[in-house]
């Protein structure tokens, strides 16, 4: 756990990065930071691995207060991960991912097979390893970044905005990749990004910090959609809010039927009754895809494939893609509803 | 005019110039030996030097400035001026020319240091290195390139003012201007700076040459 107690950073120039902070990042949790540039998050994140020193207050990591600490060994028990990447560019890939367990002295070779066994981890070829950090594309630096953050195995994880400059579709490579890494080993993490969208994906817990470096609020995504503390938290969760809460809910209470006989629009199946599209009967040239949906996605795609469904009806399927039955639109609707009458009585 | 270039070229290839203490290949051997220990020396004061401004950010002033000044600096000047207060020896030579070496050597090392990556240090440090394993595992071969430039800008110039030696009645290649120049003799002249302009050139491709093979995996 790490936990801020009444921590204050103010910089020479007289700026205050961070106002009296205080706030607890659970054990194996991810803990997200967001706000707009300038609201002291990098600044918060900065300071548990202390290359940024607080002016006041105490930060402590594992019951430990880290000025306790030498920092350099502070650090190497930390995984840091920084947005472009920062790879040393005269190093192999290998050598790269092997930069702390040879500062902790673990020896050339063991240093390497570890590197070696956390490319595979991290999603990238075992001859990735050889190659320079500039011939790798920005999605896979990234993940090398990532790979060395996790090389001694340290128990926390510090990313401040790891994906903020990869492409869209990459970085939902990245988080989904980051997602399934953190099921296997239950890192402390604390993730700093101004993409909202990233926030409420990625955290079990979101921390909104406001120009001045006050956090404004802290709460669980499904709590923070749906109360937000004030109008600012409102509009930095955008528009969208509501929907964006439907992400968070999955579908599998949607009840299901059997899919209807007769009328102009049939699921088309193939032979292991896996839907492949709609098909009109009146026009046998019009065909409208359609994207089968599992129990574990969310209301909000259920929703999104309601409206473009010409039927108004979902195909539901099994995890190998086997149809089990369709959902109506009113059905869909109603549970929306509901899941948004939920979070706000809960929290 | 003909017939002076026949008369260099017969005095660069002859057989006999080339032999005994005031023979070419005794004299290119001196101009190298004076040439040489220059600048290792300068580089012994430049690099740390250098290193350390680069590496703390401070006194950037210094590093900067040095330039302009080592530009500005008179060699001859400065020959006459230790000559007068040390007396004769090669004392006065090395320091004009370690002098003249300095500067380039202090400027692009730190040049390469600036250079380095601001994010590339931070995740070092990130990392958990300290002050001295960011400097001798990261910043400096990452500025590596621009330091060996300082070092070969350094020599070439060295190389190219070490004639002052036999200003002061030592020898080098510069024996050949000034008794070329006391004789009246024009093609001694021509041949000595013949000899020096080709030792200057050669080593800057020869150097430059190995510097492009050394980092030929470099990008940037």
């Amino acid at each position: 756990m790490i936990q801020f107690d009444a921590v204050h950073k103010r910089f020479p120039n007289g700026t205050t990065a961070v106002h009296d902070l205080s706030l607890e990042m659970p054990e194996g949790g991810v803990t997200v930071l967001v706000g707009s540039s300038g609201c002291g998050k990098t600044t918060t994140l900065r300071m548990i691995n202390r290359m940024v020193e607080p002016t006041s207050g105490t930060i402590q990591v594992g019951g430990k207060d880290i000025t306790q600490q030498d920092a350099a060994e502070l650090r190497r028990s930390i995984g840091y991960v920084i947005q472009q990447s920062g790879l040393f560019p005269h190093r192999t890939v290998l050598d790269n991912v092997a930069t702390v367990p040879l500062l902790l002295g673990w020896g050339r070779r063991k240093a390497r097979s570890r590197a070696a066994e956390l490319l595979e981890t991290v999603g990238l070829a075992a001859d990735t390893g050889r190659r320079y950090p500039h011939q790798l594309s920005g999605g896979q630096q990234q993940r090398v970044g990532v790979a060395r953050a996790l090389a001694a195995d340290p128990p926390v994880l510090l990313m401040d905005e790891p994906f903020g400059a990869v492409d869209p579709v990459v970085r939902t490579q990245l988080q989904d990749e980051l997602l399934r890494l953190q099921q296997e080993l239950s890192k402390t993490i604390v993730f700093v990004t101004h993409d909202i969208d990233e926030a409420v994906r990625l955290g079990d817990q979101i921390a909104i910090f406001r120009t001045g470096g006050h956090l404004v609020q802290c709460a669980t995504p499904t709590e923070l959609l749906a109360r937000p503390a004030d109008d600012f938290v409102a509009d930095f969760l955008g528009a969208e809010r509501g929907l964006k809460l439907l992400s968070l809910t999955s579908l599998a209470a949607v009840p299901q039927a059997p899919v209807p006989e007769g009328g102009t629009w049939t699921l088309v199946l193939d032979d292991a009754r896996k839907p492949v599209h709609w098909a009109s009967k009146s026009e046998p040239d019009a065909q409208i895809p359609v994207r089968p949906l599992k129990d574990t996605d969310s209301l909000l795609s259920a929703l999104n494939e309601s409206v473009a469904s010409p039927t108004g009806l979902i195909a539901r399927v099994d995890a190998d893609g086997v149809l089990t039955g369709v959902s109506s639109r009113d059905d869909i609707h109603e549970h929306a509803g509901n899941a948004h009458t939920e979070a706000r009585v809960a929290a | 005019m003909y017939e002076l270039f026949k008369d260099l070229g017969s005095w660069l290839v002859s057989g006999e110039q080339w032999q005994g203490t005031d023979g070419i290949a005794h004299r290119l051997a001196e101009h190298l030996q004076y040439s040489l220990l220059s600048t290792l020396i300068a580089a012994a004061i430049g690099l740390p030097l250098g290193l350390l401004i680069g590496h703390t950010g401070k006194g950037a002033f210094v590093a900067i400035n040095l330039a302009s000044f080592g530009r500005a600096l008179p060699t001859v000047g400065l020959v006459v001026l230790v000559f007068l207060a040390s007396g004769l020896s090669m004392t006065p030579v090395y320091v004009a020319l370690v002098a003249l070496a300095v500067p380039a050597i202090v400027t692009n090392t730190y040049a390469g240091m600036t250079a380095v990556d601001p994010d590339v240090k931070d995740a070092a440090r990130g990392q958990g290195m300290r002050g001295h394993q960011v400097l001798f595992q990261v910043e400096l071969p990452l500025a590596l390139p621009l330091i060996m430039t300082g070092l070969r800008l350094a020599l070439i110039q060295v190389v190219a003012t070490a004639t002052i030696a036999a200003y002061v009645s030592f020898g080098g290649l510069g024996r050949y201007v000034f008794d070329g120049l006391a004789q009246r003799d024009l093609v001694q002249v021509m041949g000595g700076a013949v000899l020096v302009a080709v030792v200057a050139i050669g080593l800057d491709l020869a150097l430059s040459g190995l510097q492009r093979f050394l980092f030929r995996h470099r990008t940037a």
